[in-house]
């Protein structure tokens, strides 16, 4: 019963540091397409803030500047995206495509040329990464059964970017849902004709929208290259970009409905990390494998219509030029 | 600024009404020149508008009316010429600054998000506040002030789409009231209106027009000009043609102004000889994917030689209707007969089945169904007949024949400009449909199902496709015309069936009908006593 409760708030635990770059980059892309673009590229700027910011953090040392780099470079991604989509009216998937692969292809090539390591970058220590945080009175609450539990093993001791993550839902939802900005930026995703006759530039609004993606996803490449791993891996997103996209489809592009979509994304990979070598009565032990494969199989099965009709913005994907 | 030059404009509208006057005039527009590439949309316009007035602009498609009133709302900037705006020389380059002039605009198309609720749609652009909960507050007190004024009742926390247009109409007026438009512009305000809902527009205008609001009316409809308007100015091609007193001229010189010359109304020709029923519909029932009734339970003939009119306002089944009989939805209740072919839900049958069943189909939507834009005449004028052993004599299309074919079609129809090759989207509205009625009517078809034969077509086109579709008719094809144009319903029809909701409330002879009842049975407020259950007593009287 004991060992149960533990291995069910271990597996929370780590379901919150697994979905943490998901959440970061459901955000971002909320932001971006609830303005009428459509980011497929949160892969690619994900890849490189992660391969900009372990770079920076092995020359410099300091995670901060990585941080910052990292968020600098993702931006950048962003700007060039938008500058395709938005002021010359490229197609939004095709423009996301080639940061892609652009993305994946220069942190290879630069990695190789500057570290020699087949494309990885240096091991860093300690003091060059986000560490885990422990919350005030953790050790003490350790005590106290269950809900000391809960405090001590799955809320506290995360990396501090982890409880960024978090917070991004609540300030996402409340600049959306309760500012002028967000009023407008729905607006623009729905109707960017009314937006415009209203006399507010729809350019301008969709390059906010596009600068906030890139900044958050400029976080969650940086988390998962020095606050949750120790260094850069080539291709190390894996599909993350992908997953968070579809947790924004589930969510039907809102911020809590997105927060859950991607937290169960993240149980299931933190489920299939737990289930490593576990054997299982009657099945033996449980291919990590098939775990592993859940959250992609449960994409397309969720997508193909199990969660109802998700409803886009109206403009999304179509770039706005006046008529005529 | 925009609140002093509004003021000015109210007094001296109210105090003169002489046109020479300066003072007087709330806007000004003096030799506005814009091209597009080669076409000149506008060519040195010239526009007074007194203040305190309700302004017509008519003309006919193309001629330059709405460029003309993009340039004064800063959609597009003249290439030449200036506004002035109560006396005061102004640069509109951008929306903001003619909301900042005091310039308000009503689009045709409504300049609304659906998902947005009234309130939101009306703060959107000018909220008070960073924050959406106070700009609400403000904006709330506001539009209760400006809602008991004009009668412009709407439920502030409605989500707009789920509004009727009527209503989505009064929250773009309120929109513009809102950020204190001195000058309001309607673009084809009544397009989308039952009658019954465009009298109500009328009031609120007039009610704004008292409080000193100068409003400029666009629109290719020339009573509802009569109606409401002081003056009224004529473009064709471009130009400014005229500038009337509303008092002073007749329906008939306008329409003439705007073709450039005399126009006669069709002919009301009665039908001569009808024959048997050839379409019989027999409790017909189309259902949307949610299971929704969209055409619901309906029961009509049409005999050979005669034209049946469907009245009402769109979006009330007349669509789904034309598609079932079309082919393109299935049956999903009930059976229709058409020259002796079956279709049920069972026995379905498909638009290629109803070419060789001798069915023409002239859809609503000729962009969306009746031409691909992208095609040249030669192309479209065999769309759907493509197959056609004449077209193809081996392997291949003989486009030698095509083209003779295209030829031959658009000299008899008189499609304009007389050019095989050229792509249907560079044609005119009116160029279009006729080339879509060449193709169908050429087929010497026994059924023609037609949906709004001359919406954005030129007034000159529509007198010669309406004399189209009655020789046609008196060659004995039985035609079913959906229009929500009374007067062409009234123009056409031998016969007058009225839908609601999907439901035929009412089916007369045309003698029987008249504008007035056949407004009040679209909006289904026929019977004055009691509105519901008039529709249902309407519709069995209709049936029986």
């Amino acid at each position: 019963m004991e060992d149960t409760f533990l291995f069910v708030v271990l597996t929370l635990d780590a379901m919150l540091r697994v979905a943490t770059p998901l959440i970061l980059c459901a955000m971002a892309g909320l932001f971006s397409e609830r303005s009428g673009i459509v980011d497929i590229s949160l892969e690619g700027k994900m890849l490189v803030a992660a391969f900009t910011s372990a770079t920076v953090a092995a020359l410099t040392g300091s995670p901060w500047l990585a941080l910052f780099a990292g968020v600098s470079m993702a931006t950048m991604m962003s700007l060039i995206h938008g500058f395709a989509c938005i002021t010359h009216n490229g197609n939004q998937v095709v423009s996301g495509v080639a940061i892609n692969i652009i993305a994946s292809g220069l942190t290879a090539v630069l990695g190789n040329a500057w570290f020699h390591r087949g494309g990885q970058t240096p091991s860093l220590p300690s003091e060059a990464r986000f560490m885990p945080i422990e919350l005030p009175f953790a050790e003490a609450a350790g005590s106290i059964p269950i809900i000391g539990t809960i405090y001590k093993e799955m809320i506290s001791g995360h990396n501090g970017l982890v409880y960024v993550a978090i917070a991004m839902v609540l300030i996402t939802w409340w600049v959306i849902y309760r500012t002028r900005f967000g009023l407008r930026l729905r607006a623009v995703g729905e109707n960017p004709q009314a937006v415009d006759t209203a006399g507010i530039s729809v350019a301008w609004l969709r390059y906010r929208a596009v600068l906030i993606c890139g900044l958050l996803t400029g976080i969650a490449g940086t988390y998962l290259a020095i606050a949750q791993n120790a260094s850069f891996v080539r291709d190390m997103t894996a599909g993350q970009g992908y997953i968070a996209l579809a947790a924004l489809i589930f969510g039907k592009w809102k911020p809590w409905h997105a927060l859950g979509a991607c937290l169960m994304f993240g149980l299931l990979d933190a489920v299939a990390i737990r289930m490593q070598g576990v054997s299982v009565q009657l099945i033996g032990e449980m291919p990590v494998q098939l775990i592993q494969t859940m959250p992609y199989i449960l994409t397309v099965v969720l997508l193909a219509g199990f969660i109802g009709k998700a409803i886009a913005p109206k403009a999304i994907g179509i770039p706005y030029v006046k008529e005529r | 600024m925009s609140d002093m030059i509004s003021d000015t404009a109210t007094q001296d509208g109210l105090a003169g009404e002489s046109p020479t006057n300066h003072l007087a005039l709330a806007i000004e527009l003096k030799n506005i020149n814009k091209s597009f590439g080669a076409v000149r949309a506008n060519k040195n316009v010239n526009l007074p508008v007194v203040a305190g007035t309700i302004h017509g602009i008519v003309g006919e498609n193309g001629a330059g009316k709405s460029t003309l009133m993009s340039i004064l709302y800063g959609f597009y900037e003249a290439d030449r010429g200036e506004v002035f705006i109560a006396g005061n020389k102004v640069r509109i380059d951008s929306s903001k600054a003619a909301i900042k002039a005091g310039i308000g605009m009503v689009h045709q198309h409504f300049m609304l998000v659906d998902t947005f609720t009234v309130l939101e749609n009306i703060m959107l652009g000018a909220e008070s506040s960073p924050l959406i909960s106070n700009s609400a507050i403000e904006a709330t007190s506001i539009l209760e002030h400006l809602a008991d004024n004009y009668g412009l009742h709407v439920r502030l926390s409605a989500i707009t789409g789920t509004l009727p247009v009527g209503e989505q109409q009064r929250v773009e007026i309120l929109k513009a009231l809102y950020r204190r438009a001195r000058i309001l512009i309607l673009d084809e305000p009544t397009g989308v209106l039952t009658p019954s809902e465009t009298d109500q527009l009328f009031e609120v205008l007039k009610a704004l027009k008292n409080e000193g609001v100068t409003i400029l009316l666009i629109t290719h409809k020339l009573r509802e000009i009569m109606a409401i308007t002081d003056c009224v100015s004529v473009m064709r091609h471009g130009e400014m043609i005229a500038h009337r007193k509303t008092s002073e001229t007749s329906k008939e010189e306008l329409a003439e102004l705007m073709v450039g010359r005399k126009v006669f109304d069709s002919l009301n020709r009665p039908a001569e000889k009808i024959g048997p029923a050839s379409v019989v519909v027999e409790n017909l029932t189309v259902l949307s994917s949610q299971n929704v009734p969209l055409v619901d339970n309906i029961s009509f003939q049409v005999r050979a030689g005669e034209i049946v009119g469907i009245a009402g306002v769109s979006g009330n089944g007349q669509s789904e209707l034309l598609d079932v009989l079309n082919g393109i939805r299935p049956v999903d209740q009930g059976r229709i007969v058409i020259n002796g072919r079956e279709i049920t839900p069972d026995h379905p049958f498909d638009p290629a089945e109803a070419r060789t069943l001798k069915i023409a189909h002239v859809p609503e939507d000729r962009h969306r169904m009746g031409l691909v834009t992208k095609f040249d005449a030669r192309e479209s004028i065999i769309l759907g007949y493509q197959r056609l052993t004449r077209y193809n004599p081996g392997m291949l299309l003989d486009q030698q024949v095509v083209n003779d074919e295209c030829n031959r079609l658009m000299a008899l129809f008189d499609v304009r400009p007389h050019q095989p090759e050229i792509k249907s989207a560079n044609m005119s509205g009116g160029n279009q449909q006729k080339l879509i009625l060449a193709r169908e009517i050429d087929k010497a078809p026994t059924e023609l199902f037609v949906g709004q034969p001359t919406r954005g077509v030129d007034i000159g086109a529509i007198e010669f496709i309406h004399e189209q579709l009655l020789d046609l008719r008196d060659t004995g094809c039985a035609i079913l015309m959906v229009s929500v144009e009374l007067d062409e319903i009234m123009q056409l029809s031998d016969r007058i069936i009225v839908m609601f909701e999907g439901r035929i409330v009412a089916d007369m002879a045309r003698e029987e009908a008249d504008i007035k009842t056949l407004g009040l049975m679209m909006a289904n407020a026929h019977d004055t006593t009691d509105a519901d259950h008039g529709a249902q007593a309407t519709s069995s009287a209709g049936e029986s």
